[in-house]
């Protein structure tokens, strides 16, 4: 008799299930991460905006930050361990997607599927490349060495000009400001999606919620590009011999 | 009207499978569309070839045995509507239809456009069910429930089993489907006093079935016959980190 | 031969406490050693496997369809009947009781329906604990609505998908089972052969309808809950693969066939639009409640609905029965309707409907209120059909919906050969004449939940466990048997589709031995049955072969069957000379068209035996003895 024709065996469930194991589990550590994720990101953000206030206040915070030394530490390596768990997950899951259709439409097509919400895999892996890229720019300074000698009149490591400097290639702000993009892509479908996953949803407010999270994800590009395009723009600018 | 259609033919399980062009030929607007095809398959039987295999049963829109992507959506084009209730005046006159079964690994096709769905019982086998014995219960009446409650036990209960959730899903997830069954019965007093242990055992056994993972695309929402809305799948994903704090 | 009904001594109301306690019991430690096969999964088999299971029988179940919860009982829409009274408006026992009696006009057993009223109940409490999501009023109690044929609110109901739930219901307890293994499912196999070893039913030949392979399985007791028959008449509410096969194929090896005649031809269903037409659709009956059905007064009046001016319409419902009006009873409006559309009156570019208008409801209540009571009957509708009835009124026509007649059983639910039970709309038991609303669902799940369960013990107690083998001779001959008929099917290859002769058969039937019957069209149907069949055997088609998923040839078996079964139908509708409830002879009617019953001569259920393919079945009859209600008139004037 055929395998598919007999459901005459009890049915052998797997141990009640770990929740770290089973696809929700998974999903709930990607919304868990991601949220993370997000909120260091809000707080990146508004550190980062500081610089519209003048070489002084950046370059205090940055300060400030360098004395926190042991607890920046701290939260980067969870940071790290947040995103490795991010990036793990989103991978094998989107993995295991893509194995539970081996046979495609040959016909395809979508209803309502956002497209933010069909490429997170890629909006995240763009992001997950600039961030690399934005480590080595910017934190450890590994691609334009000559960063590190930057120091401002009060002899502080002069990040402000590190940023404008960095910004005024063209090239290096159009690969921030498509990563910004990504981030809000990614952040467009993600912020509606992590409430549902950990269990969120009235179908009466949803509509409110996506639009609050699409507000939020237009925020965060406008947030982050601001900065670049502001520079491009020659609205901040080197302050006068800022060696 | 006449219309082109392409359709998946795959002798059985083992075949490769392939599509096929077929012309059906002055289509009644007022036929459905598996009438349409029951024309087309006459004339391939009398001409001497195999018909096309598809499922179907009640024929309006309840069994849930109909099952067939039409032109890349689950069910056709018409929202909240089974493919049997579907009818040709949606169509024109010259249309290309590609015709093609539901697409999943859990979902292996039997043959042409039928697929093997029984991973659905097996899910509703590892838990979908209040385990009361026939006899002995209260009367009916012994437990006032809410009209609130009811009514959203049947709006998830409104579910027929089709599949076309799977088929619509980009992942070919089940979470519509075992979500629909887990609200159901959470909705309701009786079903409580198992919740924990009835969501996790669905979920492990949706995952053995090699369903994809849900990421929340709500594409299973807008092709759903029944439009069950994607507001259970976050209810099952709740009760299923309740379950995680329960022992 | 001798038909004992079995049903006990004593009051009624205590017949069934009574029988209760005299069967024989099979001890718990006991119960596992048995075997019990199942054929069907719809609300009678799906309720008593389950149930059968929990008790520790061994259960095999078989299905068609490619999952026990897709029997065509999901299909159900309006409600189920129990004598609750909830609602504090006078409903009892023997109140329900009496309304199915009299729905039924007067041809079912007294003791059957009442033991059905009285576990009516019981389901209700069941399902709720099952988890059926029942309607509920704003106190949290459950709701009801009336239904045709009773005066009180008994008929509790989940929206329109009462069947579906209850269905779901009994696949969940179902699928416990299965998950332990306690019952063995077998989706997509078809019955095709009972067998009987030495005078009792032990097993089954099945078709694996993936590989066409073909199997026999033994056990203690059968039990076949295959549904009804409307099939037969091709157009039909009823599901593509209902079918007669299990049901006739039990009767081709002795089971007698009771009361074939009896099928309900349901007043308002969507018209068929063409002659590609597979199947017909219920709207439900509630509808009547607020519409209002007329035809031009005019023969072949071709004007659109609303150009034909009020007084050359014909409201013949309200016109015939000025005080029931367009609520006349289900077999009075269908018979109505098909009058004037045989006058060339129908309306429709097949001239087979009439109108069910809403214009007047909705000047009256305002399209609101319409639509907050039949919003979703109004969008299926205009699914279908492509026309809003905001706008144009409704066609609707009668269709075959449902079939009283069935394999004939005992109070036991046992059919006349032993170990033998057919539960569920397969049987003939509770509806006699004509079935009421809401009371089809009762039965299947009173047969499955509360009845069988305790009946087959009583046999298996006495006659013992353990099967005979597969490899019995008699299994061998029910394989080469399904065996040869397939071979026979596939080596024709004539020039007709199974699908075109069963659409013969159907019109046919529709015609002869529809909603009105006479001896002159039923003799004729007679001749035609015959010759199709021959037909059939030499000029039809099917493609492929057997060791595959093959639609054609499984249609062809069943198409096969509802030929040589239509003329018990019709043997039935003939020797039958009197008319009650769905049974309609046009020579047997008073003088303002009503149905005239004949009781002295004809208070009796028709048992057909079987006597070879074409030869005239042999009738028992079963008599039928009112101890307890007065044979009355039906009257809706
Ligand atoms: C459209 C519609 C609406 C209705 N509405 C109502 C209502 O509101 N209230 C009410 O009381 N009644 C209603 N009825 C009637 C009622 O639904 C049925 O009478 C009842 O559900 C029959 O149940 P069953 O279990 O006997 O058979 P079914 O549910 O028909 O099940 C038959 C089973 O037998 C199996 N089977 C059949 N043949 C074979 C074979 N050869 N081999 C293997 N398996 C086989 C099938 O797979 C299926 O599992 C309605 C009927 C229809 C058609
Ligand atoms: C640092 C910035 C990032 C933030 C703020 C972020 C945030 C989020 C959030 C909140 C979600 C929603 C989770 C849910 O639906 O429940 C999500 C989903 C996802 N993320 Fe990220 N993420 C980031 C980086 C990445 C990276 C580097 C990857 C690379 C693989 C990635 C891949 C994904 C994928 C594939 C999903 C969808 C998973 C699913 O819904 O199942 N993300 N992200
Ligand atoms: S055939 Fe039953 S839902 Fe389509």
């Amino acid at each position: 008799m055929s395998s598919t024709q007999v459901s005459s065996t009890p049915v052998q469930v797997a141990a009640p299930s770990n929740t770290l194991t089973t696809s929700i589990g998974r999903k709930v550590f990607m919304a868990i991460t991601g949220f993370l994720l997000f909120g260091w990101l809000v707080g990146h953000m508004i550190g980062n905006l500081q610089i519209f206030l003048g070489q002084d206040k950046l370059n205090a915070y940055a300060l400030t930050l360098k004395h926190l030394a042991s607890v920046i530490w701290i939260v980067r390596i969870v940071m790290l361990a947040v995103i490795s768990i991010h990036v793990f997950y989103g991978i094998t899951l989107w993995l295991r997607n893509r194995a539970s259709r081996p046979v495609k439409y040959v016909k395809e097509a979508t209803v309502q599927a956002t497209l933010a919400s069909r490429t997170m895999i890629w909006t995240g892996l763009g992001l997950f490349l600039f961030i690399v890229y934005h480590l080595l720019h910017y934190t450890f300074i590994v691609t334009n060495p000559q960063y590190a000698d930057l120091h401002d009149s009060l002899g502080r490591h002069d990040v402000y000009s590190m940023v404008i400097l960095g910004f005024q290639n063209y090239l290096i702000s159009i690969v921030y400001i498509v990563a910004m993009f990504c981030l809000s892509y990614h952040l467009s479908h993600a912020l509606a999606s992590f409430l549902q996953t950990l269990g969120w949803n009235k179908t009466e407010v949803q509509p409110l919620i996506k639009k609050i999270g699409y507000t939020v994800a237009t925020l965060m590009f406008l947030g982050f590009s601001s900065i670049p395009i502001a520079v491009l723009l020659g609205i901040v600018t080197l302050p006068g011999g800022g060696h | 009207m006449n219309l082109t259609l392409y359709v998946w033919r795959q002798k059985n399980a083992q075949d490769k499978g392939h599509m096929e062009t077929y012309e059906a030929r002055d289509v009644s607007p007022h036929m459905s569309f598996l009438e349409m095809l029951d024309v087309v398959n006459e004339q391939l039987l009398l001409d001497g070839k195999e018909p096309i295999a598809f499922d179907h049963d009640c024929r309006e829109g309840i069994c849930g045995m109909c099952s067939m992507t039409i032109n890349g959506i689950p069910h056709g084009p018409e929202k909240g509507t089974t493919v049997c209730q579907l009818h040709m005046r949606h169509f024109h006159d010259g249309d290309k239809i590609y015709i093609e079964p539901w697409r999943a690994r859990a979902f292996p096709v039997v043959k042409d456009l039928i697929v093997d769905r029984t991973a659905f019982d097996r899910i509703m086998q590892a838990g979908g069910f209040i385990s009361v014995n026939t006899g002995g219960t209260p009367d009916a009446n012994t437990i006032p429930i809410s009209k609130k409650a009811a009514d959203t036990a049947m709006d998830a209960a409104a579910c027929i089993g089709c599949g076309a959730c799977v088929a619509a899903c980009k992942n070919a997830s089940a979470m519509l489907f075992v979500s629909a069954k887990v609200s159901h019965l959470v909705n309701l007093p009786q079903g409580k006093i198992e919740a924990a242990e009835r969501v996790r055992k669905m979920v492990a056994q949706m995952d053995k079935e090699g369903f994809g993972n849900c990421t929340n695309y709500d594409e299973c929402e807008a092709v759903c016959p029944k439009e069950i809305p994607v507001k259970f799948i976050a209810q099952m994903n709740r009760e299923f980190l309740k379950a995680k704090f329960k022992k | 031969m001798k038909l004992d009904s079995k049903i006990p001594s004593g009051p009624l109301a205590e017949k069934w406490t009574k029988h209760k306690f005299d069967l024989k019991l099979v001890s718990p430690a006991n119960k596992r050693k048995y075997k019990i096969i199942i054929v069907g999964t719809g609300l009678a088999g799906g309720s008593a496997a389950a149930t059968l299971a929990e008790l520790g029988y061994n259960v095999s179940v078989f299905c068609y369809q490619d999952s026990p919860r897709r029997a065509h009982s999901i299909a159900a829409q309006g409600g189920i009947n129990a004598a609750k009274n909830y609602q504090n408006d006078g409903d009892s026992v023997w109140r329900l009781f009496y309304d199915t009696i009299k729905g039924g006009d007067f041809r079912s057993r007294e003791a059957n329906t009442y033991r059905l009223a009285e576990v009516s109940s019981n389901i209700i409490d069941q399902c709720v604990a099952q988890g059926v999501p029942f309607a509920r009023e704003y106190g949290g109690l459950l709701a009801n609505r009336s239904f045709g044929g009773a005066q009180v609110s008994r008929t509790f109901y989940a929206r329109g998908q009462t069947g579906q739930q209850l269905l779901l219901g009994a696949y969940s307890a179902l699928s416990r089972q299965i998950g332990k293994g306690q019952v063995k499912m077998f989706p997509r196999s078809e019955m095709l052969e009972l067998v009987v070893v030495d005078g009792h039913a032990k097993g089954i030949v099945v078709r694996n309808m993936i590989t066409g392979e073909i199997t026999s399985h033994s056990a203690d007791a059968i039990v076949l809950a295959t549904g009804g028959y409307g099939n037969v008449f091709y157009l039909s509410t009823n599901a593509k693969g209902c079918n007669v096969t299990a049901a006739y194929r039990a009767y081709k090896q002795g089971a007698l066939f009771a009361n074939p005649c009896y099928t309900q031809i349901h007043p308002t269903c969507i018209p068929k639009s063409g002659d590609y037409q597979s199947k017909l659709t219920l709207m439900s009956e509630s509808l009547r409640n607020d519409g209002r059905i007329w035809v031009p007064k005019k023969k072949g009046d071709t004007r659109p609905p609303n150009e034909i001016p009020e007084d050359e319409r014909d409201y013949y419902l309200e016109r015939k029965y000025p005080s029931f009006g367009n609520l006349a009873p289900r077999d009075i409006s269908s018979r109505s309707a098909k009058e004037v559309c045989d006058e060339g009156r129908g309306v429709g570019e097949t001239g087979q409907g009439v109108y069910l208008d809403f214009s007047d409801a909705i000047k009256r209540l305002g399209e609101d209120v319409i639509r907050d009571r039949y919003g979703n009957l109004f969008q299926m509708y205009e699914r279908i059909t492509g026309e809003d009835p905001y706008k144009v009124p409704m066609r609707i026509y009668p269709a075959s919906h449902y079939t009283m007649g069935g394999l004939w059983v005992d109070y036991n639910l046992e059919s006349n050969i032993p170990g033998l039970f057919v539960i569920g709309e397969a049987n003939f038991s509770d509806h006699g004449a004509n079935r009421l609303g809401a009371s089809a669902l009762m039965q299947g799940l009173a047969d499955g939940y509360f009845v069988l369960p305790y009946t087959i013990g009583n046999y298996l107690a006495r006659a013992g466990y353990g099967p005979p083998g597969t490899d019995h001779a008699e299994f061998k001959r029910g394989e080469s048997e399904a065996q040869n008929k397939i071979k026979k099917l596939l080596s024709i290859n004539g020039k007709r589709s199974a699908d075109s002769f069963h659409r013969e058969l159907g019109n046919i039937m529709w015609e002869y031995c529809g909603m009105a019957r006479n001896e002159a069209g039923l003799k004729k149907a007679l001749e035609l049955i015959p010759a199709l069949r021959e037909e059939f055997w030499q000029n039809v088609k099917v493609a492929g072969e057997n060791e595959e998923l093959n639609q054609s040839l499984e249609l062809a078996g069943r198409v096969a069957d509802f030929l040589e079964f239509a003329e018990i139908m019709c043997w039935d509708a003939l020797t039958r000379e009197e008319s009650c409830g769905a049974h309609f002879r046009e020579e047997y009617q008073t003088e303002e068209g009503e149905a005239l019953r004949n009781d002295k001569k004809y208070a009796y259920v028709s048992c057909w035996e079987y006597k070879g393919v074409g030869a005239k079945p042999e009738l028992h009859k079963e008599p039928l003895e009112f101890e307890n209600v007065e044979l009355a008139t039906r009257s809706y004037k």
